[in-house]
């Protein structure tokens, strides 16, 4: 798709891309360290399917071998989670080499006509809220009626197409979706002004989230200030190497946000994907100081509201919640302790940690609806850490991971809570109580007869 | 790929099913090294099997056909003791990975060997256990690849090296028998013999290992020195009181100046070496040689010591010493990681023959060390991009290795022979010792097709009289020969 206001003539940051490569391959030593952090080495065990084997991949392709549907394959699968970045002894920037790659695969790789309409109904859709609006009213009926249920029973959507039926099985409950205002005011003495990102699929399908986001702004002292202009961010598209489509909607949101000194973001996704505006509008002259300026600028909630330091009075939440880092959160931004920290802080709330916290849930942007199969393993994987610390509450701070999470806990029969970490501090700051999130109930919830797997034995596929 | 292979290819996909067979060419090339990355060789074959049985049939399958076969855990082994070889079948065991009983009682786990060496820890740290050996790559090594190389790590100073601490490995020997190799019988140690053979007598599908109760108490300290020379009085003065720590490990300048960009460990700035100093046990006695080891570093000239408070200050400490081989990336292009072994003492006189054997050739070299057993890690570094000096790089590693072995020391501490330090074998050993042990090994594999081309810089045919060279070894395809 052509995005608006694009000029063709605009240098990409891949421009530099003929020295860069070679010089971020050659970081990679083969030491192996980010095998066992990587989804799909777990999954399968593969060195095709790992970072360092992705890494040698890159290096035969960069060394003339001609992109071929093998190397193609194993590019598509990797979830762009970024646990490799982390665990990473050398530094290899892997984040920039899975961009630069996927990048050139749009271009150079032609996919199958089926592949091709799955792209395109995806990129289509997930990042233009109104189109994503107009999705609501047809999926609440088709919940309500419960056509839901039957059609999962008859399993008609997984033999038409298996992204269709992951995208049908991941959408939440939909309940009404109320708008918020453009601005929202601080209570007591304020204390900062901050823009505030609704995003997209947080905007249509967890509005909840977005009010409780404004609400605890505003309850600790911010002046929340809400552009009208604002769309998507481009995270989608970035991360999926659609480099033109991700730099027009960066524009878009630059300006957007150009008046406020601080952006709040409560999706991981979004906010890592803001950070990274510098690098992707960097070699555009008539950009780059803007985008940079809106790097550093941006925010996620649990960053800021540290930052800011507490001062409204959290109310007791005699409630045990398992904290899901979600990797554009812990990896990509290296948040970890903060939204830790927001919750510890609630009296009578106790956090309760997810065995292998540092492996990606699957949903990992569009991953589960492009890769429904390794998704849904990594999310029964996840789903069977989170039963395990018996919580009551599940804590992320992505929609996607949310959904992905909920989905493989119903399919083993399993009941949680979700909530996002700004529901969650909105309870304790308005003294709601526990039952308010344990009260929610977890989408997703229907069991289609696979079964959990254990946590000990990882390895999936046969 | 040759028709022998690819009648295995078809054999091996009815076998294992087609998501467990690799024949295409570019996925092949993925395998082509390990850690060690100046050898490569892409594999004929690849295959992800998932059981004993399995393995058993795959080897059957090659000596039926004369081909060599190359057994693979997670590619982290740093002598090419994986190499795959181009005519053979590479038999990856990352799939086998299931942590198969945990005895607490009797202080023992079994487990496939595709699992994860720190994975075995992790499953036993509630109850208070771990398995000891520790390699720095312990975080992917797989267990079955400890067995193999017998790794050490920086704890085998007071713990030892895998060999004590495998009770038994169920083995697929080369002519495809799956037998029971235990450490307790009567007869000949054959697990003995097995483990540390880089696995070129057979292919572990099942090992027991021991769990070690981990210590009540454990304090780390990080001393900075003006000098290698410093750090390495300090190691001899703390061997000598008679304490023997859990671990001590010492990092020079270089290679200080490498883990701080790679994982900002913070050490001490300006110092020309660091130790770390590890000791653990009942907490009355760590109390008591814990401040003689600070005295003793004092003496010796240390002017920074620090201590670790908790458990998050000790991961810092040797998140430096840990990350050391891998993040040379930071500071070089290219480098060979060298393991030598010399006599504690001889420290101080070969490291300043390394440091004129660097001037000499303009060539960098980084130092980390497991101190307390001489176990010597000199990083040479290079520039890829340059030509002719990974050869240079490549005289001074070997350089390297010949001090060791003239200050009485050996090529290898930990890290194999492989095929990378098969040339030195005659620098240290006489023809005879080499025939003796190709002996040993011909008992286990006479038609020469498990890993070869490893630890012997020429196989010799089995049969001959030891000594008496018959000519080149036809070990390709001729296994009817035998």
């Amino acid at each position: 798709m052509t995005a608006p206001d694009e000029s063709p003539e605009q240098p990409a940051s891949s421009a530099e891309a003929p020295e860069l490569l070679p010089q971020l391959l050659g970081e990679c030593v083969h030491c192996g360290f980010c095998l066992p952090t990587c989804p799909t080495y777990v999954l399968w065990g593969e060195e095709m399917d790992s970072p360092r084997g992705r890494i040698h991949l890159m290096q035969q392709h960069a060394d003339g071998a001609p992109l071929n549907g093998a190397m193609v394959e194993h590019f598509d699968r990797c979830l762009g989670c970024m646990a490799c970045v982390t665990s990473c002894p050398s530094g290899v920037q892997y984040d920039r080499l899975i961009e630069m790659t996927r990048a050139e695969v749009e271009q150079e790789h032609p996919r199958s006509p089926r592949e091709r309409v799955i792209r395109e109904a995806v990129f289509r859709t997930f990042p233009y809220p109104r189109r994503l609006r107009a999705l609501r009213a047809p999926l609440r009926a088709y919940q309500w009626t419960g056509l839901d249920r039957l059609v999962r029973r008859t399993g008609l959507l997984e033999r038409i197409s298996p992204s269709l039926a992951a995208m049908e099985r991941l959408a939440p409950p939909l309940g009404r979706a109320p708008r918020l205002p453009e601005r929202v005011a601080a209570r007591g003495g304020r204390r900062a002004t901050v823009g505030m990102l609704t995003g997209c699929v947080q905007r249509e399908f967890f509005p909840g989230v977005n009010a409780a986001t404004a609400r605890v702004l505003a309850l600790e002292g911010c002046d929340v200030v809400i552009p009208k202009s604002q769309g998507c961010c481009g995270a989608l598209s970035l991360h999926a190497g659609r480099e033109d489509e991700a730099r027009a909607f960066a524009r878009r949101t630059v300006e957007a946000f150009e008046a406020v000194d601080v952006i709040v973001v409560n999706s991981a996704g979004c906010g890592s994907a803001m950070k990274e505006y510098r690098t992707l509008l960097g070699g555009d002259p008539a950009w780059a100081r803007r985008a940079e300026a809106l790097s550093a600028k941006t925010r996620d909630l649990a960053e800021f509201l540290v930052e800011l330091g507490p001062r409204a009075e959290r109310r007791p939440l005699p409630v045990s919640v398992a904290y899901h880092d979600a990797c554009h959160l812990s990896h990509a931004q290296g948040i970890r302790s903060q939204p830790r920290a927001l919750l510890a802080g609630i009296p009578e709330l106790t956090v309760r940690e997810v065995d292998g916290p540092e492996l990606c849930c699957g949903s990992a942007g569009t991953y589960n609806v492009l890769q429904p199969e390794a998704a849904s393993e990594l999310g029964d994987l996840k789903a069977a850490g989170v039963r395990a610390t018996g919580a009551e509450v599940l804590v992320a701070a992505n929609p996607g991971c949310s959904m992905q999470i909920a989905t493989a806990l119903g399919r083993q029969g399993a009941t949680i809570a979700v909530a996002h970490t700004a529901e969650v501090l909105d309870a304790s700051l308005r003294g709601l109580g526990a039952a308010a999130l344990t009260r929610r109930r977890a989408p997703g919830g229907s069991t289609d007869g696979s079964g959990p797997s254990g946590p000990r034995q990882r390895f999936v596929r046969p | 790929m040759s028709e022998g292979l690819a009648r295995l290819a078809g054999r091996f996909g009815r076998l294992l099913g087609p998501d467990s067979v690799i024949t295409d060419p570019v996925r092949l090339r993925t395998y082509e090294c390990d850690g060690l990355t100046s050898h490569r060789a892409s594999p004929g074959l690849v295959v992800l099997p998932d059981t004993a049985e399995q393995i058993a049939q795959i080897v059957r399958d090659c000596a039926a056909a004369g081909v060599p076969y190359v057994a693979r855990g997670s590619g982290t082994g740093l002598s090419g003791g994986a190499l795959p070889r181009t005519d053979g079948v590479l038999i990856v065991t990352s799939r086998m990975r299931r942590i198969l009983e945990i005895d607490i009682p009797n202080r023992r786990a079994v487990v496939e060997p595709g699992v994860i060496n720190l994975d075995v820890t992790r499953a036993v740290r509630a109850d208070g256990y771990h398995f000891a050996p520790d390699p720095s790559s312990q975080q992917i090594c797989s267990v079955g690849g400890n067995v193999a190389e017998n790794s050490g790590g920086a704890h085998c100073l007071k713990y030892g090296f895998t060999a004590h601490h495998v009770l038994s490995c169920e083995v697929v020997t080369p002519d495809g028998e799956i037998v029971e190799l235990a450490a307790d019988g009567p007869g000949y140690d054959l697990l003995g013999v097995f483990v540390g053979a880089e696995g070129t007598l057979g292919i572990a599908t099942k090992i027991t290992v021991r769990l070690t109760r981990s210590p009540e108490a454990v304090r780390t300290l990080l001393a900075a020195f003006g000098s290698i020379e410093a750090g390495g009085g300090a190691v001899s003065a703390i061997i000598g009181a008679g304490v023997l720590p859990a671990a001590i490990e010492m990092m020079d300048a270089l290679s200080i100046e490498a883990a701080e960009a790679a994982v900002r460990c913070e050490y001490p700035p300006g110092a020309g070496a660091v130790l770390i100093v590890e000791l653990d046990g009942p907490e009355s006695e760590v109390a008591h040689q814990f401040a003689e080891v600070e005295r003793l570093c004092r003496d010796a000239g240390a002017f920074e010591i620090r201590v670790a408070a908790d458990d998050a200050e000790r991961a810092l400490i040797w998140t430096g010493r840990k990350s050391a081989f891998a993040a040379m990336g930071r500071i070089s292009p290219a480098y060979l990681v060298q393991d030598g072994v010399i006599p504690r003492t001889s420290l101080p006189r070969v490291l300043a023959s390394i440091d004129a054997l660097s001037a000499a050739s303009g060539v960098r070299v980084a130092n980390v060390f497991h101190a307390g057993d001489g176990n010597l890690h000199p990083l040479v570094l290079f520039d890829d991009a340059e030509p002719g000096a990974a050869e240079r790089a490549e005289e001074v590693s070997g350089k390297i290795l010949d001090l060791c072995i003239e200050h009485g020391g050996s090529i290898t501490g930990e890290h194999g022979v492989g095929v990378d330090k098969s040339r030195y074998m005659p620098r240290m050993f006489t023809e005879t010792d080499l025939d003796t042990m190709q002996m040993v090994r011909c008992g286990f594999d006479p038609a020469g097709l498990c890993n070869p081309g490893k630890v012997f810089p020429t196989p010799r045919l089995c049969g001959e009289v030891p000594g008496v060279r018959k000519g080149p070894h036809p070990y390709e395809g001729k296994a009817d020969l035998f």
